[in-house]
């Protein structure tokens, strides 16, 4: 049976790992590879390294760490962070990440999902989106260059749209990041989630909110996502992942251990 | 690397240069095996190699047209050291694979040395790609010496090989199908055992036991 995954998130500034609070305010967590390897270790089943500063300075992430991960951990990974181009993506590759993720470039371009689906096939292309609740239209919206809160804007898509949208252009995985919830650690969205899950035929990735180790199990049983993403919990030790994983297999819930 | 110091290696493993994305991680969990391995496309380094893998991941087609542009299919058929393929390589080792779209409207033809044909993954409704950590059911083939039924190994497509008497290793998706395949010395994983954690290491570990040094 396929296992639900657990994906811890090392957001990525300047070659350190951070983390803020509603993308605010970012901290220093660690280095990169001993954080990674450490994750590797204690049973994380994917990590995404996303560079939050990346594309909204119009700026590629170091390449160099990513060959350093890819030496280190047996586990697959994930780069994030302004990768606009086939190159930029086919080094990634090359280097030995095992998916490009793509966001922002792609609201701008949509027509980069397609060109990069073309020439890696859709398995290695995943598409992050952070998605809000807008209180006044009662929605969800899309929002774009999340990375810096001076650059972040809205966009015209609803985030249903683009999540169709963004599969017909061949897209083989989506991360949808509910930004309201980020960091405050009050559960995933599940009412969003599952709407979107039903509208969704490739791998979806739950992020934002992660605080217990019961919001893991709700999000696979209520929003039956295929993995669940958090940062926080896992890089303040408040959740130990062998123990997260102990709990889920403990719940039914199908667990690589 | 040198052809000198290619000649003084005693234990060689050679990773086919198809120009695909995922040579290095290969490489790299070899490495991390302490293994003696390079990535070539020379024909004499490729036929001095104990052992040879052959790696990739993108589209049928591109992989082949990458094989032909290199002039390796007719080198590949004509090996007889133990050949893995891994992922789009095992695929690569069929007849033939109907994988469509991107580049190519027909069938593509494939090497030919382990004969079954490769097709769509019924997923019956469940996400597609099949990606992530699945369990398989291993034979008794030496590439799974010491693995147990229902280890978990990491899985990224959305073709398959069918259940055949050339089935080493099966998993499920929806439906059943072939992890492993494998004829003679040609063998290949559907999954990726460089990023399967132990298991993958394992995986690789034992067909580093394969093969006898030139």
């Amino acid at each position: 049976m396929l296992a639900k995954r657990i994906v811890p998130c090392l957001d990525v500034r300047e070659g350190k790992v951070v983390k803020g609070v509603q993308f605010r305010n970012h901290e220093i967590v660690g280095d990169i590879v001993p954080l990674a390897a450490r994750y590797a270790e204690e049973g994380a089943d994917e990590l995404v390294f996303y560079d939050i500063t990346a594309s909204a300075h119009d700026r590629v992430i170091d390449k160099s760490w990513v060959s350093r991960v890819a030496e280190q951990i047996d586990i697959p990974f994930c780069v994030a962070g302004g990768i606009k181009t086939i190159e930029q993506a086919r080094e990634k590759l090359a280097f030995g990440a095992d998916k490009i993720s793509i966001n922002s470039p792609a609201l701008t371009d949509p027509s980069l999902i397609s060109r990069l689906q073309d020439e890696f096939g859709r398995q290695c292309i995943v598409i992050g989106i952070d998605s809000y609740y807008d209180e006044a239209t009662d929605s969800y919206k899309v929002k774009q260059f999340t990375g810096d809160e001076a650059a972040t804007k809205d966009t015209q898509w609803y985030t249903q749209d683009w999540v169709e949208e963004v599969q017909k252009r061949g897209c083989g995985e989506i991360v949808l990041n509910v930004m309201n919830q980020d960091g405050v650690r009050g559960g995933y969205d599940i009412k969003q989630l599952s709407m979107i899950r039903a509208i969704c035929d490739v791998p979806l990735i739950a992020s934002g909110g992660a605080g217990t180790m019961e919001h893991f199990k709700d999000v696979f049983e209520l929003a039956k996502v295929d993995a669940a993403l958090a940062a926080s919990v896992f890089h303040k030790g408040i959740i130990d992942i062998g123990e997260l994983k102990q709990y889920l297999h403990a719940n039914h819930i199908a667990i690589r251990l | 690397m040198t052809l000198q110091s290619v000649s003084s290696s005693n234990d060689l493993t050679v990773i086919i240069d198809t120009g695909c994305a995922n040579l290095s991680s290969v490489r790299f969990a070899f490495e991390r095996l302490n293994a003696n391995v390079v990535v070539s496309a020379d024909f004499d380094v490729i036929r001095s190699a104990a052992r040879v893998v052959l790696p990739g991941v993108g589209t049928a087609g591109a992989a082949m047209d990458a094989l032909k542009q290199k002039n390796l299919i007719e080198l590949i058929k004509s090996l007889t050291q133990p050949v893995m393929g891994v992922c789009l390589g095992m695929q690569m080792l069929a007849s033939l694979s109907n994988e469509h779209g991107g580049r190519s409207e027909q069938d593509i033809t494939c090497l030919g040395l382990v004969p079954t044909d490769i097709g769509d993954l019924d997923s019956k409704g469940l996400p597609l790609p099949h990606m992530g950590w699945n369990q398989i059911d291993v034979g008794d083939h030496p590439l799974f010496s010491g693995i147990e039924n229902g280890s978990y190994v990491y899985f990224v497509h959305s073709y398959r090989a069918p259940i055949s008497e050339y089935t080493l290793a099966s998993s499920t998706y929806g439906e059943s199908f072939s992890a492993a395949i494998g004829k003679d010395n040609f063998f290949g994983v559907q999954f990726h055992p460089e990023k399967s954690a132990k298991v993958g290491a394992q995986i690789l570990q034992n067909f580093l036991n394969m093969g006898i040094p030139q």
